[in-house]
Order: C-alpha cells, then sequence, then structure tokens
C-alpha cells in the first residue's frame, strides 16, 4: 500500500444543541473515512449543501476541532497525539484559505503584517530580510510582488487580488496540505477563473495538495482531481471527479447536479421541495431516503453499506451506476 | 412596461460623489423575464433600488427617471420616481438581497402577510377572508398553509424565501424585482425556487427583473438580459443570443471564461479589476482591461447602439450594423 499524505478513519464529531442539560445531539459528521496519496498533489473537492459537515470536516482536518470517534492522521502521524505531532510542525504543513477574503484579514492592519508574521513567527525565516525575499518568491507565484503590497490595507485591494494575497499566505510555509473553504464563493465571476487556476499551477509547483470545499459543482469539475459528496455528515459518494460528474452513482449527486444552473441546455423536468425538513437525524435507514427517488423498503429501514470498487465508493443500496466490474473508459 | 429614461444616480461622499448609474437607457417589455448580470460593485443594486424608488441619502438620482406604466383591472395607470412608492405592492414589488432575514423573526408569517397587504385594498374583506386567500395562493405554490401560524425563525432558508416571494407577488403585481433571490441558497433549493418564479410568470403573465450574479441562473431563467459593467450597460439582447454570439469584449470573455460542467478545457478569467467607481478612467470604462483597446477607446465612451434588431452594446469596435 502507498504512503498516506492525509488519513481520515471512521471520523466522527457529535455536536450538542441547546442548554446544558439537553441530550439532543446533531451528529455533524458521521463515520467517514476518506484518505489522499502522498505520492502525487492532488485537488480533493468536498461538495455538498450548506450544513452538510464539509465545514466541520474541515475544521478537524485543521485541528481546531477535535475528533469525537475516528483517528485523523497526517503523514502517519496521529493528531490525537500532542508528543507525536507537535502543533507547531502541524501548522507548517497544513494551512488554511477563507471564503472571505475581506474577512481573513483585518481591515485595521496592513496585510504584509500577515505575511510576515506567519513567516517570522513560524520560525520559517529568522530574521525580516529572508523574510522579505521569500515573501516576495511566495507572492510572484500568486502574480502579485512585495513592493506592490507593502503598507497596503485590504480595502485598497479587489476580492481576486486579496484572495491571492491570502493564498500566498498561505504557500509560505510551505505547506503539504492547504485546506480551501470555498475560496471563490465570495469573487467577483471574472476572476473566479484567475484564481481556480491558480489552485492548477501551485499543486504542480509547489507539491502541494488541496482540500477544494465548495457548492459550486462546475468549478468544482473544472479543477478537481477527486471529488467526495456529502449529505448530512455523511460521505456518500468518492471517485474521479470526471467520474463521478459523468456517471453519478449516488441519487443525491445525480440531484445536485441536474440543479446547477448549467450554460446549454435547459431546465425540463419540474422539482417540487420538500414541504418541510424532515426529521433525518431520527431515520433508521439511509439517511436521503425521505427524498430519493429511488426509495425502497430497504433504504428505509437498514443503513447503507459502504459499497467499493474502481478507485470508487458510494453509501447506497442501489447505486445508479456500475461500478464493480472495469469501467474505466 | 418599464421605462428607464436617461437615469443617473450617484453616492454622495465627504470628498467626491461615487456615480454608479450613468446615463442608462432601458424598457423592460411587459410579459417577460429581464436578468441583469454583472460584477459586484457594478450597480445592479443601486438600479433596482432607483426603480423601486427607494433613494435615501447618500444614494441620489442626478438626472432621469423611471417610469412605470399599464393596465391592471382595466385601468390605466403611469408612475414615475417621485411615486412610484404609492404603487408598491400593488404593481411593483421587490425581493430585496439576504431576503431571508427581512421576516421579523418574531411575527407569525400570517401577521406578516396581512400588514402587507394595503387597508384600501382589502375593501370590506375581514381578515380572515384575507388569510383564507392566502391560505389558496400558497397551495398554488406547494406550500403547506400550517405555516401562517408559524415563526420565521422556525422555517429553513428556502422555505422563507418561498414565503417572500409569495408575499411579495401575492397582489399580482405586473413587475417584481428580485435582487439575487437564490444567491444564499444550495443549488437544489436554488433550482426548486427559480422554477417557482417561472412558473409563476408564466401564470399570471407579468414582468420579473432578476439580478444575479451567476450566469447559469441567467441562461436558465430569463428571457433577455443586459450585462452591467461599472455603472452602464456593455450589452442587452436575448439571452439565448448573448451567450451564443457575444458582442461586447466583455460579454466574450465573461462567457468563455464560464467553467461548465463535462468541458475541462482550459479557462482563463479576465486580467485586472473593475475601475474605482469614484475615478472611472476617461473613455470606456472596460478599456484598461480590454484586449482590443485602442486609443479612442481610453479616450471617448462608447455609446450603447443598437447593433441587431432588439441587440445592444457599448463598443467602438463593432463592425456589424443594423439591417
Amino acid at each position: 500500500m502507498s504512503e498516506k499524505l492525509l488519513e481520515l478513519k471512521n471520523v466522527s464529531k457529535v455536536f450538542r444543541i441547546g442548554g446544558m442539560l439537553s441530550r439532543k445531539k446533531l451528529v455533524a459528521v458521521d463515520d467517514v473515512s476518506l484518505d489522499i496519496d502522498a505520492e502525487e498533489p492532488v485537488i480533493l473537492s468536498l461538495v455538498g449543501e450548506s450544513g452538510c459537515g464539509k465545514t466541520t470536516l474541515c475544521k478537524m482536518i485543521l485541528r481546531m476541532y477535535q475528533a469525537d470517534r475516528g483517528e485523523i492522521r497526517l503523514d502517519g502521524k496521529s493528531y490525537s497525539d500532542k508528543k507525536e505531532y507537535d502543533p507547531r510542525q502541524f501548522r507548517l504543513d497544513v494551512q488554511p484559505i477563507f471564503q472571505n477574503p475581506y474577512e481573513t484579514f483585518s481591515m485595521r492592519k496592513s496585510v504584509d503584517s500577515y505575511l510576515f508574521n506567519t513567516a517570522i513567527r513560524l520560525g520559517i525565516c529568522k530574521d525580516r530580510q529572508k523574510a522579505e525575499a521569500l515573501i516576495d518568491e511566495t507572492l510572484h507565484s500568486v502574480g502579485m510582488s512585495l513592493s506592490v503590497i507593502r503598507g497596503k490595507y485590504p480595502a485598497q485591494f479587489s476580492g481576486g487580488e486579496l484572495q491571492r494575497i491570502s493564498i500566498a499566505r498561505a504557500l509560505i510555509t510551505r505547506p503539504k496540505l492547504i485546506i480551501a473553504d470555498e475560496p471563490v464563493a465570495a469573487i467577483d465571476a471574472s476572476m473566479k477563473m484567475n484564481i481556480v487556476n491558480l489552485f492548477k499551477e501551485l499543486k504542480d509547483q509547489y507539491h502541494v495538495s488541496f482540500i477544494y470545499v465548495t457548492h459550486d459543482l462546475s468549478t468544482a469539475y473544472y479543477v478537481s482531481d477527486f471529488i467526495a459528496t456529502i449529505y448530512r455528515g455523511c460521505l456518500i459518494e468518492y471517485g474521479e471527479a470526471s467520474q463521478i460528474m459523468d456517471h453519478p452513482a449516488h441519487p443525491y449527486t445525480r440531484l445536485l447536479l441536474d440543479a446547477v444552473p448549467r450554460i446549454g441546455d435547459k431546465w425540463e423536468e419540474e422539482l417540487t421541495l420538500p414541504g418541510e425538513e424532515e426529521k433525518e437525524y431520527s431515520l433508521m435507514g439511509c439517511r436521503f431516503s425521505p427524498r430519493c427517488p429511488y426509495v425502497t423498503e430497504e433504504c428505509r429501514k437498514k443503513r447503507p453499506d459502504m459499497k467499493k470498487g474502481c478507485g470508487r465508493q458510494v453509501l447506497c443500496w442501489h447505486p445508479l451506476a456500475s461500478f464493480d466490474h472495469s469501467s474505466s473508459e | 412596461m418599464l421605462t428607464i429614461d436617461h437615469l443617473s444616480a450617484s453616492y454622495k461622499t465627504m470628498d467626491k460623489d461615487v456615480l454608479t448609474l450613468n446615463d442608462l437607457n432601458l424598457k423592460i417589455h411587459d410579459n417577460e423575464i429581464f436578468g441583469i448580470a454583472g460584477e459586484s460593485g457594478c450597480g445592479k443594486t443601486t438600479l433596482l433600488k432607483t426603480i423601486y424608488d427607494i433613494t435615501e441619502y447618500p444614494l441620489q438620482i442626478d438626472s432621469g427617471k423611471v417610469m412605470l406604466t399599464g393596465e391592471k383591472n382595466g385601468k390605466e395607470f403611469h408612475y414615475e420616481t417621485g411615486n412610484i412608492r404609492k404603487t408598491w405592492w400593488e404593481n411593483i414589488t421587490y425581493v430585496p438581497q439576504a431576503a431571508q432575514s427581512v421576516l421579523n423573526p418574531i411575527v407569525r408569517i400570517k401577521r406578516q402577510f396581512l400588514d402587507s397587504i394595503p387597508k384600501e385594498q382589502r375593501g370590506n374583506e375581514t381578515e380572515e377572508e384575507v388569510l383564507n386567500r392566502v391560505k389558496k395562493y400558497l397551495e398554488e405554490l406547494q406550500l403547506s398553509p400550517d405555516i401562517l401560524e408559524a415563526y420565521p425563525f422556525q422555517l429553513s432558508g428556502g422555505m422563507r424565501q418561498r414565503v417572500i416571494i409569495a408575499l411579495a407577488t401575492f397582489m399580482s403585481p405586473g413587475v417584481v424585482l428580485a435582487d439575487e433571490p437564490t444567491t444564499a441558497l444550495d443549488v437544489v433549493v436554488q433550482k426548486g425556487i427559480l422554477m417557482l418564479l417561472m412558473r409563476l410568470q408564466r401564470q399570471f403573465q407579468n414582468t420579473i427583473v432578476l439580478v444575479s450574479h451567476d450566469m447559469g441562473v441567467h441562461y436558465q431563467v430569463t428571457d433577455r438580459m443586459g450585462i452591467m459593467y461599472s455603472g452602464s450597460f456593455a450589452e442587452i439582447g436575448r439571452t439565448g443570443d448573448i451567450f451564443r454570439d457575444p458582442i461586447h469584449p466583455y460579454t466574450k470573455m465573461l462567457v468563455d471564461s464560464l467553467p461548465r460542467v463535462g468541458d475541462k478545457s482550459q479557462k482563463a478569467g479576465i486580467p485586472g479589476r473593475p475601475p474605482a467607481l469614484k475615478n472611472p478612467p476617461p473613455g470606456c470604462r472596460f478599456a484598461p482591461r480590454c484586449p482590443k483597446a485602442t486609443d479612442l477607446c481610453r479616450q471617448e465612451v462608447p455609446e450603447l447602439v443598437e447593433v441587431e434588431k432588439g441587440r445592444y452594446a457599448a463598443c467602438h469596435h463593432n463592425e456589424r450594423e443594423v439591417e
């Protein structure tokens, strides 16, 4: 078996809702297993609707939340053991990029101070001069330069430019993994593609893997090597991007794909939204069963198992695409 | 019909005015969905606000006006900037951005429906009769009438958005202005709501002005659309034509940059950034980012002219002419 960069093993996160005495629980992430190979840098997209647990999962990978069950390993080192995996080293290995660049940077601080702080405080550069060289080099790879941004404040940049600086900041530590949580959701359409293309270039240039969290399936298709669909905290489908997008196996992935406002073919069939939110957390069977058009008795009663084959996984009793036998066209 | 006539509006600031709308001319016909697309800060929302006549300081109309004309229940009406307010709810409604937070969270939906219907409109009807009409209408929209008793905080984002749409269309106004109605929602819910809007439009034959930054939404929903860039229209035309054969370089680059499912070819964004409205370039505002720009572009503002039947573009470099 090849080396893994990131390994998630049956990871769960449970939040308690309500007051101190409340027993209500919300399973934000439920038994997710996922891994990223160490050999080649990849872009893995996490897609799903809001509230499905994408961000919670990211926060666990960023070590901001502790997993309630299961284990996360990076480079074979477990998160739960502080001695085995020093938080300082961890911050060098994994870096985040956030959704809204105007909220990433404080409006009262100049943006270059963030870059210097990252470089010096994390112990990559001993002095300011060395830091300057490193920062300038990193900024060049995102199409900016230190002389342009020195002393400027976030309000002086456009969203696209600021997001580039945010990406450069993450790259300063030369991380192995970058978690980008909806990085282009707040960026204008005309500049969105520049940012997305940047991910593709940086992946090879810096040998860094990305976890790209998004609800926008068209950019996910464009940029990613692998896609994982998440529904109500469960990983329901995982596989190569083109495989999943061209032949979705899970009915939910298909529903998501059909709902993308595409250019080229118009929507035809009517779609009726569920009238009320069902209590899906108390469901016995598959969590998607109340909304699934292909639902059977079996789905309602029993939780489906993860079916695996041909490098893809699906959590469904009746997958739409056959993938057990080789279908690698 | 909604007519926008030489409309200019600006935001007053301490040192300089921010010219947000520049001499806009537009006719939005009855019975169509008109889309307005553009990047953030290009004036989409300001345009809707001036149409809806909510110009409060620092926003100010410098010149021009908006006219709302038509016929309802056999009576002709004519309103223009300054008194459009009088016909709110009846002939024109507005679904604001982040519509999910416009409902008062601690007032029952039923009360909010009743409050939105002016006394004069109600005539002799009692509250109960009005509510019965509301219930019937909600059923048409596939919403359970039970939600009238609910508080907004008990409803999900998609439900709230549908309640807002129900509120906005209940009085069957001729014009519905919708500002990014689905931006904060998931794709599946977004599709449901857009389908609902389209169905209502077919049913009432009214006009919907839809503002969205998502070009995919425009392709799916709108009949005609206008592409705004930095406070003026770059191009106006039938939606299908704009996507098939864009005339203005900005539209062309924008359409080409859109990622599509099923297409892995390399896409490029548009270099540069939109100009600051406080200090716009003298000529065509797209010139600094345009690959075709010449000295003429940098000095003279191009006018929005009809290039083909029903298609307008503001560019010095179009060779096409009206037949």
